[in-house]
């Protein structure tokens, strides 16, 4: 025993030389901030796994809401009236917005966005494996507002309570936006499921093909992810992925009858014991297939990224030359 | 000159007459212009401002969280400073 007590002591003793006082000090006020649902804010200590995961997350959002303007704003042109182009215009604008609040928030930690644009557009970053999906036709438009969005707001509604200030503050602003983007996709498909029988076809097809791949947005299932424990304990995460697709698969089937549509799921039922539905498997080979790359639109996705980067290169550069001649190249030259 | 070259500005944003500018977020722009510009476009779609400013965050000084407990401590032990430190005779109004 006292041997044992001893080998503790001496063991306690060399882990405390190993950490400096000062960094066992600020990883106890992280962790107390943390425990008591305190923000960490941008020039708090943090743990440097902390800021990578955060990094690492917030990228992959802000990459989606850029790379998610593309699949959409392939129909701007063909919308069928003028009222939802305009709403289409307006909905792909906020998408450019939300990827620019997320690439603020991820500045915060230290990350710049050339870096995290280089890393989406070298694919060391990545997006949302929803929008490597096509949207062939009209009807598509409506199932991405209606289910790719309302997943997301399922997932970044427990968001806005994340650890880290501006990530959460982001999210709030995003979250009030993604409303109306869900709103307009549900009202687009209910005007086609009401319309001619083709039109109604049409919006079947459409919830047909996205909403598997929205059950996929929620992330593998809780045994399978790898970041989830640690998101959890750090609170950046506040619900796990399957909680989560679980809540969104309730919400969606009240909504589907009202739509007159049919979710394509035989499995899917209510389970009274549970207080839940019970759906079918999810495919998740097609879901890690996509993730490396294989899904039908990845290449053309950031090949458009790419593109639509180096074409606006002489906006950047009539900007920045019009700065230098205006200010002398003084005000605030460098930030 | 890229992205990064680009000062980093921090944006304020008055949501109706009335109220003070808050921080509503920040933004890359070459210059104060277009950084108006800009945070016209990023943080006022939907009406939610009636005046901004945008200041280079470069310009900013801020207090440190580290001496976050020193720096504010004058603060702390002055309960004199707040009206619920006197104790009013019941029955007094308006006081």
């Amino acid at each position: 025993m006292a041997t044992a007590a001893a080998h503790r002591t001496a063991a306690a003793a060399a882990h405390d030389a190993q950490d400096t006082a000062a960094t066992t000090a600020y990883e106890r006020a992280f962790d107390a901030a943390v425990a008591a649902d305190d923000r960490i804010e941008p020039r708090d200590w943090m743990p440097d796994a902390y800021r990578a995961t955060l990094v690492r997350q917030i990228a992959q959002h802000a990459h989606s809401e850029i790379i998610g303007m593309q699949p959409e704003a392939n129909w701007i042109t063909r919308a069928p009236s003028l009222r939802r182009k305009a709403i289409l215009m307006a909905k792909v604008q906020d998408e450019a917005g939300h990827g620019l609040y997320l690439y603020s928030a991820a500045e915060t930690l230290g990350t710049g966005r050339d870096e995290l644009l280089d890393k989406l557009h070298s694919g060391r970053q990545k997006y949302s494996s929803i929008f490597n999906y096509p949207t062939l036709t009209w009807a598509d438009v409506g199932a991405i507002g209606w289910l790719v969005d309302g997943a997301a707001i399922t997932n970044q509604v427990p968001l806005c309570r994340c650890s880290y200030g501006p990530y959460a503050r982001a999210m709030v602003r995003i979250c009030k936006e993604e409303s109306f983007h869900q709103r307009q996709g549900y009202e687009l498909l209910l005007a086609l499921s009401n319309g001619t029988p083709e039109q109604h076809a049409m919006a079947q097809d459409a919830v047909d093909r996205w909403w598997w791949p929205s059950l996929m947005m929620f992330g593998p299932p809780d045994d399978a992810s790898q970041h989830s424990a640690q998101s959890m304990a750090w609170k950046i995460k506040r619900h796990s992925n399957d909680e989560l697709r679980r809540r969104f698969v309730d919400i969606c089937v009240p909504q589907a009858e009202s739509l007159g549509l049919a979710l394509p799921d035989p499995d899917l039922r209510w389970n009274e014991e549970r207080g839940h539905h019970d759906f079918g498997a999810i495919d998740w080979t097609e879901f890690w297939e996509v993730l490396k790359g294989n899904g039908p639109c990845n290449e053309q996705r950031i090949t458009q990224r790419r593109r639509a980067h180096d074409e606006g290169a002489w906006v950047r550069e009539a900007a920045a030359a019009h700065a230098a001649k205006h200010n002398g190249g003084t005000q605030g030259a460098r930030a | 000159m890229t992205d990064t070259d680009w000062p980093l500005w921090e944006v304020f944003v008055r949501s109706r007459r009335g109220l003070s500018h808050t921080h509503a977020g920040s933004l890359h722009a070459p210059d104060a212009e277009l950084a108006l510009r800009n945070a016209r476009d990023l943080y006022t779609r939907r009406g939610e401002g009636v005046s901004i400013w945008v200041v280079p965050a470069a310009a900013i000084t801020a207090s440190s969280p580290d001496e976050k407990d020193p720096f504010f401590a004058p603060a702390a032990d002055k309960p004199y400073r707040h009206p619920t430190f006197y104790e009013i005779p019941e029955g007094v109004k308006h006081l």
